[in-house]
């Protein structure tokens, strides 16, 4: 990483569809992706749904913008962190989550999973050690 | 009777739980946006859900669930309606509460 890059951490804590926050959370993130800057993104509360896999918004006639997760990967966004609290409360488990990937560069561009579970006192730590916690 | 529809969700807002302990027997609760999340099996709010439809019938908007690809998720007991389905329980009904 090069000077100037800052070690930014997205904390997604809504769902998607019922607020705007979710979409507008994806637009900032890209924002970051594009000047290079170090972007992680932590999926907790409700904004675990935000990555629900099977999403299909032709009934309420809203943009289905979930795919964009899936690309986050050609843009350098690489670690998507998801609280295993959560999930849990929600009945759900990873096997509900779209499968978000990306290519390593330093490993033959090897397919690897971007989706890090992880646990309250994990997370602690993760907010910790950023320069900048955008929170949406 | 009464037609309660819910659109927070559940597990950020306790719109929900306040609908299902304040309504009549023989009500009808209806959850639409992201009230819809209240239908999931399994969740930690799950018992509390199955537990109000012996007093009151609970459905929950089909295109809201497909959105958030919870449509398959969905608990028993809870009907699935379209909008127009939405439409007759709001005429079947005298009067419409939202909990916001």
């Amino acid at each position: 990483m090069s000077e100037g890059t800052k070690k930014f951490l997205y904390v997604n804590r809504k769902a998607p569809y019922g607020t705007i926050y979710a979409l507008e959370s994806l637009e900032v993130v890209l924002i970051g992706a594009a000047f290079e800057q170090d972007v992680q993104l932590l999926f907790m509360d409700d904004g675990v749904f935000q990555i629900a896999k099977g999403q299909d918004t032709k009934g309420i006639e809203n943009k289905n913008f979930s795919p964009t997760y899936s690309a986050l990967g050609d843009y350098e966004v690489t670690k998507m962190y998801v609280s295993k609290e959560s999930l849990e409360e929600r009945g759900l488990t990873v096997d509900d989550l779209m499968p978000l990937t990306y290519e390593d560069e330093d490993d033959d561009w090897a397919e690897k999973d971007s989706i890090i579970l992880v646990n309250k006192d994990e997370i602690a730590a993760l907010m910790e050690e950023q320069d900048v916690v955008l929170s949406f | 009777m009464l037609l309660h529809t819910v659109n927070k969700s559940p597990f950020e807002k306790n719109s929900l739980v306040s609908c299902l302990e304040h309504a009549a027997d023989g009500s009808a609760v209806l959850l639409i946006e992201d009230g819809v999340y209240g239908a999931l099996k399994g969740s930690a709010l799950a018992d509390k859900v199955k537990g109000a439809m012996g007093k009151t019938t609970i459905y929950a908007l089909g295109p809201d669930l497909e959105a958030r690809g919870i449509a398959d998720k969905v608990m028993d007991g809870i009907k699935v309606v379209d909008y127009a389905g939405f439409v007759d329980l709001a005429t079947e009904n005298d009067k419409v509460q939202a909990w916001l």
